[in-house]
């Protein structure tokens, strides 16, 4: 029995690779189906990623906020819960640290770090909001948290609009450069690239969520709570509890990532008429990664690379950049269907069940 | 055409899952216009052959004959056809459609491609008029009790033009002025040339209805007999079997003090049925208590309020004299409670952790498992090591997931977890189910040994044969009522039979 589990496990690794495999073959043929080289056109993904070295600094730039929306949603996942609200943790993370960035004159650093927490604090409450809504009148995570991205969104509008405006444009005004959390020095260096603080916050958020679910014992009991949460009861733990803190921490990273955009990218909020999409990046990503550590960590990469390389491809080879969004979807309806990647391989069918 | 007497007869049917027999070379046979009621105990295959005969699954071996002809019951679309209906335990009703739009639904009449309501809403009323049951077409079955809920399932199987009808215990799940009110309908159905067939384990009802009974035990064909030329002793009987109470090696009987006390303990569910009802219990230390009873006459409701899992309306319960009424799930566990559930897959493990960490589910939490944040992963290894080997758990090592494992080896993870915790009061609730005879000896061993320590012990099983072996006191419960007490060693079988099945003595 417990050979077939190690099986089964192999085969989950194997799976998103082989997905990740067919969904670039199958890109591949459909450039040369309207006429386009793919080879060229891959080269020129990678030219644009490591080309030179401001594109390498605007990938990682790229790359962390879609690590850390995949860790957001994979931490709820482990508790049972599906949160495709990043995306109104962002903004609220965004507005917050928005806020305290313009309005307050602190010390530079002291300035960023203030903010910074405020934003997360904020995107973290967001997320409970979502878990009171779950616990105290059973509302499904899953229409509260989309529902909740839209009132996260139309609050942004009002509060930018209301508080810190910027007259004649469709943004606000730009925060402090004391609240800045940009990483200038690093920055000249990589011929301008916008890095930030979360070159360093994001890798101890990754190690965080290892140590987390694999040292302490309250990822253990979060994790007990996710795969069966009538044990969880029985066993004396506090369901709803775990459900409302891990919603906390959840959208406490998707606030991060907004404070990432707003303090060390853009130094201001835009008024959109839709949230980034980022926080649905996550779900794909924290599925195609299995919800583990280092699996989330690679299609975080992926998927992040993908994207930012889209843009060379474009120049490159002049194969439109929405071809890597299909290449995306493919990778995860291949992962979301695993049965379609084991079909494609017969060998890794042993045994065919009898049809009865 | 020629009357057919027969309306369905099953001869040796067999059914195997796995290398286990659900049903061994049973024979039936039920005659037009009559009620025949199938008796036996939990799990001895009563569902496992009506599920045959509805087409739910096919048999290893034997014929069906249905109105006098061998056929094969393809499934349950089929079934239909033949004119057979179920009226499941559990209804599969669309709880936002109305009455009528359930009954037609995937048979609807219509007039081009729209529902004809009109005709339909008056086809239900006359079904329900003939056969005498009473329901309104016209309301959501979300709004009606759960006897009507039923009425609605029989009339779905009338609609669907069934001839035989097959009734999977179907007063589980009612009051009893509803009970009274099914039975009378049966008789209805009958009177209008209806056979069918009653699955039950409850001995005043087949009494009442009954125009004959088989009895099946352990998925063997007993013998079917008249009602009236039977009585409730003799269907006990039949229905428990001859039990060899196994004498196990056990010090005196000497209770201590009382460790386990419920006073006048009342559960009413949200429908207004009296789930637990006035319940009074005692356990001392150095006890075995057996609570037997027939499943769901309120057991897993009194253990379950016993560690705070639900709330009872009133009642009290101490333990060690104090009342455990505000406490946590995980205070009273720290007061000197193990608890091993009915369900080990629902409630006593994580199937997709491995067995060490199974074994902290209650306790990861304590000072001895981990150091205020880290869990100390060597030293729980090595006390997983320690318990498999104390408890006989088989498996790879003790990093091995549970969900691949034997239910005897899962079960002994559970007690090895809650009898390593030291309790004073032991709650055990049907140890020994789907289990092989080693397995069975092992825990029944275990429980011996606490008890002849001074563990106070509540023992909540189905099975006759454990209970009368390990009790010092029985407890008969029976709709949610303690109905009263026997001494395991001056019982007999068709006495706890007929307790079980609400007959009091």
């Amino acid at each position: 029995m417990n050979a077939v589990a190690k099986h089964m496990k192999n085969r989950n690794i194997l799976v998103p690779i082989l997905a990740t495999i067919i969904a670039l073959v199958f890109g591949a043929i459909i450039m040369l189906i309207a006429g386009y080289n793919p080879v060229i056109a891959y080269q020129s993904l990678l030219n644009k990623v490591f080309g030179s070295a401001y594109d390498i600094g605007e990938v990682i730039r790229a790359i962390i906020p879609l690590l850390l929306s995949g860790f957001a949603v994979a931490l709820a996942n482990k508790a049972g819960l599906l949160n495709i609200g990043v995306d109104g943790q962002i903004t609220i993370g965004a507005v917050a640290s928005l806020l305290v960035g313009t309005l307050v004159d602190f010390p530079p650093i002291i300035h960023g770090f203030t903010a910074l927490t405020v934003g997360v604090i904020a995107g973290g409450l967001w997320g409970v909001l979502i878990a009171y809504l779950k616990t105290r009148f059973t509302i499904n995570e899953v229409i509260s948290s989309i529902m909740l991205n839209y009132v996260a969104l139309y609050l942004s509008h009002m509060l930018i609009r209301g508080i810190v405006p910027q007259e004649g444009s469709q943004r606000s005004a730009l925060i402090q450069d004391s609240a800045s959390i940009s990483l200038n020095s690093l920055s000249e260096l990589l011929n301008g690239a916008r890095v930030h603080w979360g070159l360093f916050i994001t890798p101890l958020i990754i190690f965080g969520f290892y140590y987390f679910f694999n040292k302490t014992r309250y990822g253990y009991e979060t994790e007990v709570v996710g795969l069966n949460n009538h044990a969880a009861h029985y066993a004396g733990i506090k369901v709803n509890r775990i459900i409302t803190r891990t919603m906390f921490i959840s959208g406490a990273i998707g606030g991060l990532i907004g404070v990432f955009d707003t303090l060390g990218v853009y130094k201001y909020m835009a008024i959109s008429t839709s949230t980034s999409g980022v926080g649905f990046d996550g779900v794909a990503i924290a599925l195609l990664g299995g919800n583990t550590t280092i699996g989330t960590t690679l299609s975080g990469v992926l998927i992040g690379v993908l994207k930012y390389g889209s843009q060379g491809m474009q120049f490159g080879a002049g194969v439109p950049s929405e071809i890597i969004g299909m290449i995306i979807s493919l990778i995860i309806f291949f992962v979301a269907a695993p049965g379609l990647v084991k079909k494609l391989l017969p060998n890794m069918e042993h045994t065919k069940k009898e049809v009865q | 055409m020629k009357r057919v007497e027969k309306v369905l007869e099953l001869k040796n049917i067999s059914k195997k899952f796995g290398e286990f027999y659900a049903n061994k070379n049973i024979n039936l046979e039920i005659g037009r216009g009559q009620i025949h009621a199938l008796l036996g105990e939990n799990g001895a295959g009563k569902s496992t052959l009506m599920s045959t005969v509805f087409g739910l699954h096919q048999p290893d071996g034997g014929e069906i004959y249905v109105y006098e002809r061998q056929i094969k019951i393809e499934n349950p679309n089929h079934a239909i056809k033949l004119g057979i209906g179920m009226v499941h335990q559990h209804f599969k009703l669309v709880e936002d459609f109305t009455v009528t739009e359930n009954i037609i639904l995937g048979m609807e009449p219509k007039i081009g491609h729209r529902i004809n309501m009109k005709s339909a809403t008056k086809e239900v009323k006359d079904l329900s008029e003939k056969y005498g049951l009473k329901v309104d077409p016209n309301s959501k079955v979300e709004n009606l009790a759960v006897g009507v809920q039923q009425k609605v399932e029989i009339l779905k199987a009338l609609y669907r033009g069934a001839n035989i009808l097959i009734f999977d215990e179907p007063t589980a799940v009612l009051t009893p002025d509803e009970i009274g009110e099914l039975l009378d309908i049966m008789k209805t159905l009958v009177a209008e040339g209806k056979s069918i067939v009653l699955i039950t384990h409850k001995l005043n009802e087949i009494m009442s209805v009954a125009d004959k009974c088989t009895v099946i035990r352990r998925g063997e064909y007993i013998k079917t007999v008249d009602i009236k030329d039977t009585d409730e002793n003799e269907l006990a009987q039949l229905m428990v079997g001859k039990t060899i109470s196994k004498q196990l090696d056990k010090n005196p009987f000497n209770p201590a003090d009382k460790i386990l006390e419920i006073n006048h303990l009342h559960l009413v569910s949200k429908s207004g049925r009296k789930i637990l009802d006035d319940v009074s219990l005692t356990v001392h230390g150095g006890e075995v208590l057996g609570i037997a009873g027939v499943d769901g006459n309120g057991q897993s409701e009194l253990v379950e309020s016993i560690v705070n899992m639900i709330e009872t309306n009133t009642g009290e319960i101490k333990i060690k004299g104090q009342s455990t009424k505000g406490k946590s799930i995980r205070d009273i566990f720290e007061s000197g409670v193990s608890y091993v559930p009915a369900d080990r897959h629902k409630h006593g493990l994580v199937l997709d952790k491995n067995i060490s960490e199974n074994l902290i589910l209650i306790e990861y939490y304590k000072k001895q498992y981990n150091d205020g944040l880290n869990l100390k992963k060597m030293l729980i290894r090595d006390e997983g090591k320690q318990k498999m080997q104390a408890f006989d758990i088989r498996a790879e090592s003790e990093a091995t997931i549970v969900r691949g494992m034997s239910g005897g080896n899962q079960q002994k993870v559970i007690l090895a977890r809650e009898i390593s915790r030291n309790p004073e009061l032991l709650i055990i609730v049907q140890p020994t189910r789907g289990l092989d005879i080693g397995a069975i000896n092992f825990i029944h061993n275990q429980i011996i040994r606490l008890r002849d320590q001074g563990v106070a012990i509540l023992l909540v099983s189905f099975e006759l044969e454990e209970l009368l072996s390990l009790s010092d006191r029985i407890n008969i419960i029976f709709d949610g009522k303690i109905i009263g007490q026997v001494d395991p060693n001056n019982t007999n079988d068709t006495e706890l039979g007929l307790m079980m099945a609400g007959k009091g003595v």
